[in-house]
C-alpha cells in the first residue's frame, strides 16, 4: 500500500464507530441486539448501515439481551458467522445464554463496552460486568485504545472459529467508546485475506442435509469430558492468540508491541512492574516513560490467562503492582488474585490496588502514588490511593 | 435392500409408558417433511429423546435453555433468510412451563417480529420434568406438588393462564388448540399452520401419566375427555377469527366429573369444587361455539 492510501486510511472516528465499521468489514451474517448505554452507538451504526444498503447482514431487533444473544446462538447453530454487543446489566442478563454458547463451543464475537454493575445503579466504566463472566468459557480480550479494539475484534473471529470458543472483546465504556482516536478501519477485502468466510464443517451445524441434534443431554461422564476439552483447548488458545495476532500485525502492517496476549512497556529490568487491563495502560505509559524503574505489562488476553508470560516478564522486578477495576468481593481484585496464583512460587511484594470503579478516575498522580509506595509497607488490597 | 421407514421421532425415547405428550409429538412429526429445523426447549422431550451420545430425532433439532426456545428460532430463521433458503421451516416446541410462564417473554418478541416460525406447545398443565410443580397452565383444582390438596387447600386457585387470547393479541396468524387422543386432527392443524405466512401457535394438550396420576393406557382418553367435556376444545383460528371448533351448535357436553374423577391430580376435589370447573367447561362452550 502506497502512502497515500495509508493516510486516506486514517480517520478520527469515536471508538463505538470504529467497531461498528470493523464489524461491518467483517461481515457477520446475523447482528442481534439490545440498547443498553455505553454499548449503543455500535448497534445504532450497525443498524444504519443495514438501512443504508451499506451492509447486507440481517439485523434482528431483540427485546432483550436475553433474546439477542439467544438470536446469535440459534444463528451460528444454522452455520452463520454473528455478532451481538452489550454492558453491564446486559451483560449479565445474557449470562445463561453465553454459558450455553461456549458450551455449545459456538464462535460467537461480544464486545462488551464496560460498565459497572448495579446496585448502586452507575452507568460508567469499570470492569465488574466483564468479571463476572471470567469463568463462562468466552476468551476475554481487554483494549487499551480505538485501533487495538479494531484489530482484537478481528482477531476475536479469526480465534473463535478455528478453536470455536467464543470471544468477548472488552472495551472500557465512555473512555473508548464515546472518545475520538486516529484509528485505521481495515477494508472489507483486507479483512478477507486474513479472516475467510465462515464455513463449519458439515455435520456440525442445523441443516436438513445432515440432521443432527445439538445440545443434548448429557450425562456424567460426557459432561465432564466436555468440560476437561473445553479447558484444554482454552490452554490451546494461548498459541493460537499469539500465532494469529503475529500474523495480523503483518497482514495490516501493524506496528505494535504486543504478543495478543500481553504487551511489555519499558525495560525488561524494572524493580517495579505496573499489571493492568484496558485503557489505562494509556495513562499508566504517560507516567512511566522516563522512569527505567517501573515498567508495564499490559494483560490484552484475560482468558485465557497468561500465567507464563507474567511470570517470564516480571522475573527480575521486586514489586508488582496490579490494577483492578473490580472487586471480588470476599477477597481481592481479579487481576489481582490471578496474578498472585500465577507468582505464587516467587518471592514478590505484590499490590493489589481497587481502582476507578463507577467511572471514577485514575489519575496520573495517582499513578504516580501508587509507584513511589511499591516499596512501603501497606495493605495487600488497597482502596484509598 | 428396502429402506426402513423413516421417523423423525424414531421408537427409541425413554419416556414414561404411554407418555401423551410422545404421541401428540409423533402426530407433529407426521405433519412435517424433512425440510424442518426443529428448536426444543429444555422439558421432558429434550430429557427422554436426546440422551448424548444417542438421539432419538431425524431432523436437525437443537436444543439450549429452557425460556429461550423462541429466540433460538429467530436466530435460526435470521440464518436461513441470509442464506437464501426459503424451503426450510422452523418449529417451535416447548412445555408449558417453557411456553406459559419462563419463555413468555422470548415468545412475545418473536410473535411480534412476525417471523415465520410454527410455535408448538405440550400442554402437561404443569413442570412434569422437574416433577409435577404448578406452572401457569395448571387448571383450578389441580394438586401438584407446589400446589399440593390438603386440609386447608383445593390444591391450584389459579385458573388456567389464556395462552391462545395471548398468542391472538399478538396477531399470530395461525393459533390452534388440540389434544393427545386425536392425532389426525394434530397432524392436519401441524400441516395448516405451515401453510401459512407469519407465525403459528399450536397448543396441545397432553396427559402426563404421573403427573395427572392416570392410568399407562388412559392418555388419549383423557385428552377425548377434556374436549368432550368442553374443557380442551379443538379449536382452530385464522387471522384472529375461529374458523373451526369442537363446540358446534349440537355439541353434548360430557359432565365434566367423567373427566375429573378418572386423574388423581383432582381426586380430592368436593362437589363444590366441581361445580366450579364445570362453570369453566360452560364458559368456554359459550365463548367457542360456532
Amino acid at each position: 500500500m502506497n502512502k497515500t492510501n495509508k493516510q486516506k486510511n486514517k480517520q478520527i472516528l469515536e471508538g463505538s464507530r470504529a467497531i461498528a465499521l470493523t464489524i461491518k468489514n467483517i461481515a457477520p451474517d446475523v447482528i442481534s441486539a439490545y440498547p443498553i448505554t455505553p454499548q449503543t452507538h455500535i448497534v445504532e451504526d450497525l443498524a444504519k448501515f443495514k438501512a443504508e444498503g451499506e451492509a447486507n447482514y440481517e439485523y434482528i431487533r431483540a427485546e432483550s439481551e436475553f433474546a439477542a444473544a439467544s438470536i446469535v446462538l440459534g444463528a451460528i447453530a444454522a452455520g452463520s458467522r454473528a455478532y451481538s454487543a452489550t454492558s453491564s446489566q446486559g451483560l449479565l442478563l445474557m449470562t445463561e445464554v453465553l454459558y450455553n454458547i461456549s458450551g455449545m463451543r459456538l464462535p460467537l464475537v461480544i464486545t462488551c463496552a464496560n460498565r459497572a454493575i448495579s446496585a448502586p445503579i452507575n452507568i460508567w466504566n469499570d470492569h465488574s460486568d466483564a468479571m463476572a463472566l471470567k469463568d463462562s468459557g468466552f476468551m476475554q480480550f481487554f483494549a487499551e485504545n480505538h485501533q487495538e479494539a479494531v484489530y482484537q475484534h478481528i482477531l476475536a473471529y479469526k480465534v473463535a472459529e478455528k478453536l470455536n470458543i467464543p470471544v468477548m472483546v472488552n472495551i472500557d465504556g465512555f473512555i473508548l467508546t464515546h472518545s475520538y482516536e486516529e484509528v485505521t478501519i481495515p477494508s472489507r477485502s483486507e479483512i478477507k485475506k486474513y479472516l475467510p468466510a465462515f464455513k463449519p464443517s458439515v455435520g456440525t451445524y442445523l441443516d436438513p442435509k445432515y440432521p443432527v441434534t445439538l445440545g443434548g443431554f448429557y450425562s456424567p461422564k460426557y459432561y465432564r469430558q466436555t468440560r476437561e476439552d473445553l479447558f484444554k483447548d482454552m490452554q490451546k488458545a494461548l498459541l493460537e492468540i499469539k500465532k494469529e495476532w503475529k500474523a495480523l500485525s503483518t497482514t495490516f502492517n501493524y506496528k505494535n508491541q504486543g504478543t495478543g496476549l500481553v504487551e511489555f512497556t519499558g525495560s525488561k529490568k524494572a524493580t517495579t512492574i505496573i499489571i493492568a487491563l484496558g485503557s489505562v495502560a494509556g495513562t499508566i505509559k504517560e507516567v512511566i516513560k522516563n522512569n527505567n524503574n517501573v515498567s508495564l505489562l499490559k494483560i490484552t488476553s484475560f482468558r485465557p490467562f497468561p500465567a507464563i508470560e507474567i511470570n517470564r516478564l516480571t522475573n527480575f522486578a521486586k514489586n508488582i503492582i496490579v490494577i483492578d477495576k473490580a472487586i471480588s468481593l470476599g477477597n481481592a481484585g481479579p487481576l489481582g488474585i490471578e496474578v498472585q496464583a500465577a507468582l505464587r512460587d516467587k518471592k514478590k511484594n505484590i499490590k493489589n490496588y481497587i481502582a476507578g470503579l463507577g467511572g471514577s478516575d485514575i489519575t496520573e498522580k495517582q499513578i504516580a502514588k501508587m509507584i513511589n509506595s511499591a516499596n512501603k509497607k501497606s495493605d495487600k488490597v488497597i482502596f484509598n490511593i | 435392500m428396502k429402506k426402513e421407514k423413516k421417523y423423525f421421532l424414531s421408537p427409541g425415547h425413554n419416556a414414561c409408558s404411554g407418555c401423551g405428550q410422545l404421541s401428540a409429538v409423533q402426530a407433529v412429526m407426521r405433519g412435517l417433511n424433512k425440510d424442518t429445523i426443529i428448536a426444543n426447549a429444555t422439558g421432558c422431550l429434550e430429557v427422554t429423546t436426546t440422551a448424548y451420545p444417542e438421539s432419538a430425532w431425524g431432523l436437525p433439532w437443537i436444543h439450549s435453555l429452557f425460556e429461550n426456545a423462541a429466540a433460538v428460532a429467530s436466530g435460526i430463521l435470521a440464518s436461513l433468510k441470509k442464506r437464501g433458503d426459503k424451503k426450510t421451516k422452523v418449529i417451535v416446541q416447548a412445555g408449558d412451563g417453557g411456553t406459559f410462564d419462563i419463555g413468555l417473554g422470548l415468545i412475545s418478541g418473536m410473535w411480534e417480529r412476525g417471523e415465520n416460525i410454527l410455535y408448538i406447545c405440550y400442554d402437561t398443565e404443569s413442570y412434569s420434568n422437574t416433577g409435577i410443580q404448578a406452572s401457569g397452565a395448571t387448571p383450578y383444582g389441580s394438586s401438584t406438588t407446589t400446589t399440593p390438596s390438603g386440609k386447608q387447600s383445593i390444591g391450584s386457585t389459579q385458573n388456567k393462564k389464556d395462552m391462545l387470547a395471548i398468542a391472538l393479541a399478538h396477531n399470530v396468524k395461525y393459533v390452534a388448540q388440540s389434544v393427545a387422543g386425536f392425532p389426525t386432527d394434530i397432524t392436519n392443524k401441524v400441516k395448516k399452520a405451515l401453510t401459512i405466512s407469519g407465525p403459528a401457535y399450536i397448543q396441545i394438550l397432553s396427559p402426563c401419566i404421573p403427573g395427572w396420576n392416570i392410568d399407562y393406557g388412559d392418555a388419549a382418553t383423557m385428552g377425548k375427555l377434556a374436549v368432550k367435556t368442553g374443557l380442551y376444545p379443538l379449536l382452530e383460528y385464522e387471522n384472529g377469527q375461529l374458523i373451526h371448533s369442537s363446540i358446534t351448535k349440537n355439541f353434548k357436553a360430557e359432565p365434566v366429573e367423567n373427566y375429573l374423577k378418572k386423574q388423581g391430580r383432582f381426586k380430592h376435589l368436593k362437589a363444590t369444587d366441581i361445580k366450579a370447573i364445570s362453570q369453566i367447561a360452560a364458559y368456554n362452550i359459550s365463548k367457542y361455539k360456532i
